[in-house]
């Protein structure tokens, strides 16, 4: 039986593959388990480069294959990164507080624990008390559902308001920045519970864990974050691979068409929305105790552009352009911003890529859009045509008498 | 014969421009009717009221046999009705290939999560098989229908059309940009599907009207200015006046 729908079945081989060899490769060289050739530190940026993969994929199934310009996706990664920071942090805090109050004449009561943790956390903001929004966080099961839950349905709740009024197009991606820019607006203020500007820190030390040293804690979430990533993959492939996929590429190409073919296009986005919010949120989850701190400036809305950036580089339209985007860009941009770039002395002027690697960016933004609308990606296509060229329906030869490809198989 | 549509009464304005007025329109469960009318007569404006796209500022749009109005409704859930419509300019999903977008045509539940866990069945594949066979489209079912010629696309349309088996079809123009062995296939394809379902049949061309054999409704400034056999409306005196005679 033919099948039905394009497969992607050896892009999606290859991938894993890569993957796999990636993590194994990296995991021999590190220093927690390896032969101590790749840094901790190192490890981490990786650990995190995949995080953020796994997040340009979220981004491409909205933007790639639905057309939907989401400029919100990063603000549910970094909601993600919150939810589970809350844990980390009061958890953290309360082994602190229950070694340091242990050698107290009186044994300390349960609120004393409490206070004093509470303390610690806000201390900063000026308050010692726990808010509302921290009622589950000694909870590590609560909070995880949370890292699924809050960005979830922060987005099926806007999407559902700006869905169903038929707001589309650069309108919402204007709506969508607005969400962002307000949530991290709200982020900053210091009385809203969650430490305003100061954000949470401490992430990298995972309750529990204290004694094992951070080159191999590094590892741990270095592998889970790859796992992340290639269980994020393979359940977007089967996501875009069947109908679904076709009616969102249909919604994404002609949206007035698909709904008169019965489909309720709004429902559609709405669930594609609310779902990649989630996917975002687990990804911002993996990423910020590699990362450490969360602060509200990792919600401003430039981080939902970059992403863009990164998918549209990439290569909108296929997962694995989403990868590569986010892998290839965030890597080289780190070595530019890093101060590790050699600078260019022309003379009459310095070019210091720690300033004009954002000039790079656009510029190289701007090209890809005008030139190369495949993107990276679109150059696996160059590759696949050379292999085995698809040629169904051309011409066999060069002048018009030539036979077509029916007439010469007969 | 029972009537699947009834429009009475309809109008639609455009910033003062009265697209459609007091138009009132009837259809039988197993009819062809083709309608006809000089450019801004409303046949499209028509479409649009029907298939819910353009909402009308008075009137009513009665469906079926529950006398459902199809007023509120959202265009998809119309759709689901068995409203079925092809548009002049043929729109296919061009970065798709023809099976995909037959299969995204086929008569099936049409919610998110039932067809995030659709698997094409082996009915399915068949009845998109037999679809292909009829538009002539067999050999180019792997193909992007963005590849396929003018025409192949307007044959595209007419089988996705088909596969989502409506009970009213709503065709635009179907023979344009056609060659004359082409408009007789769809000539063919349209009187067999009136047998079973309502067909209408917006065209501009005497000629392809002629060959369906039906019933003529006259569109002028928005609303019916004759109905009846090509014959009987050629002969109107208004008719010539208005549309045959320029």
């Amino acid at each position: 039986m033919q099948r039905a729908y394009q497969g992607r079945n050896r892009s999606t081989a290859i991938f894993l593959l890569l993957l796999a060899v990636f993590t194994l490769v990296v995991t021999l060289l590190s220093e927690g388990v390896g032969i101590g050739m790749v840094s901790t530190s190192f490890v981490k940026t990786l650990g995190k480069t995949l995080c953020l993969a796994l997040v340009a994929i979220s981004m491409d199934l909205v933007w790639g294959y639905a057309g939907i310009l989401s400029l919100g996706h990063f603000a549910f990664f970094g909601l993600g990164g919150y939810m589970i920071g809350m844990w980390l942090m009061y958890e953290r805090t309360r082994e602190i507080v229950v070694t340091s109050l242990a050698d107290a004449p009186i044994p300390p009561t349960a609120q004393e624990v409490s206070d004093a943790v509470a303390n610690q956390i806000f201390g900063v903001v000026g308050t010692a008390e726990f808010p509302l929004i921290w009622t589950f966080a000694d909870s590590l099961f609560a909070q995880l559902l949370l890292v699924v839950l809050v960005p979830g349905i922060l987005a099926g709740v806007f999407g559902w308001l700006a869905f169903r009024s038929r707001v589309a197009g650069v309108y919402l991606s204007i709506l969508t920045q607005a969400m962002t820019l307000a949530l991290s607006l709200y982020l900053f203020q210091n009385d809203n519970g969650l430490r305003g500007n100061n954000g949470l820190s401490g992430l990298q030390n995972i309750p529990g864990l204290t004694e094992v040293p951070q080159a191999l804690v590094s590892v741990w979430f270095f592998w889970g974050a790859a796992f992340a990533l290639a269980a994020g993959y393979l359940l977007s492939v089967w996501v875009v691979s069947g109908k679904f996929g076709s009616v969102l590429r249909g919604i994404r190409d002609d949206e007035a068409r698909v709904r008169f073919l019965g489909y309720p296009v709004e429902a559609y986005k709405l669930v594609l929305f609310a779902g990649t919010a989630c996917l975002a949120g687990i990804a911002g989850a993996l990423y910020y105790p590699q990362a450490g701190i969360i602060n509200p400036a990792e919600l401003a809305p430039i981080a939902s552009i970059y992403l863009a950036v990164w998918v549209a580089i990439g290569g909108r339209g296929r997962l694995y352009g989403a990868v590569i985007g986010a892998g290839f860009v965030s890597l080289v941009s780190s070595w530019f911003t890093g101060g590790q770039a050699p600078d260019v002395p022309l003379g009459f002027y310095t070019i210091k890529w720690v300033d004009w690697w954002l000039v790079v960016l656009g510029l190289s933004f701007v090209l890809v859009t005008l030139f190369a609308p495949k993107g990276i990606g679109g150059l696996f296509d160059l590759l696949e045509r050379r292999i085995a060229p698809d040629r169904h329906g051309a011409d066999l030869g060069p002048d018009q008498g030539a036979l077509r490809e029916k007439e010469a198989s007969e | 014969m029972t009537t699947l549509l009834e429009v009475s009464g309809v109008s639609v304005s455009f910033d003062g421009f009265r697209a459609i007025n007091n138009l009132s329109f009837q259809i039988g469960a197993a009819e062809m009717r083709a309608i006809i009318g000089p450019n801004g007569a409303g046949k499209t404006t028509f479409m649009d009221i029907v298939t819910g796209k353009t909402k009308p500022d008075e009137g009513r749009v009665i469906w079926g046999e529950r006398s459902l109005s199809l007023l509120g409704l959202s265009e998809a859930r119309i759709a689901r009705e068995g409203v079925g419509r092809k548009f002049q300019k043929p729109t296919v999903f061009e970065d798709q290939s023809v099976q995909e977008n037959l299969l995204m045509a086929l008569k099936d539940r049409r919610g998110p999560f039932s067809v995030l866990f659709y698997r094409p069945q082996r009915a399915h594949l068949a009845r998109v098989a037999e679809l292909a066979n009829e538009i002539g489209l067999s050999d180019q079912l792997r193909r992007k229908s963005g590849e396929l010629s003018h025409g192949q696309k307007q044959w595209l349309e007419i089988g996705m059309l088909l596969a989502q088996e409506p009970r009213l079809l709503l065709v635009d123009e179907p023979a344009a940009g056609m060659t004359p062995a082409e408009r007789e296939h769809t000539t063919s394809i349209l009187v067999e599907a009136a047998k079973t379902r309502a067909v209408v049949v917006v065209e501009h061309d005497m000629e392809f009207v002629r060959r369906l054999g039906c019933k003529v409704t006259v569109l002028h400034e928005g609303s019916v200015l004759a109905e009846g056999s090509l014959d009987h409306v050629t002969a109107n005196k208004e008719v010539i006046d208005v549309y045959l005679g320029r």
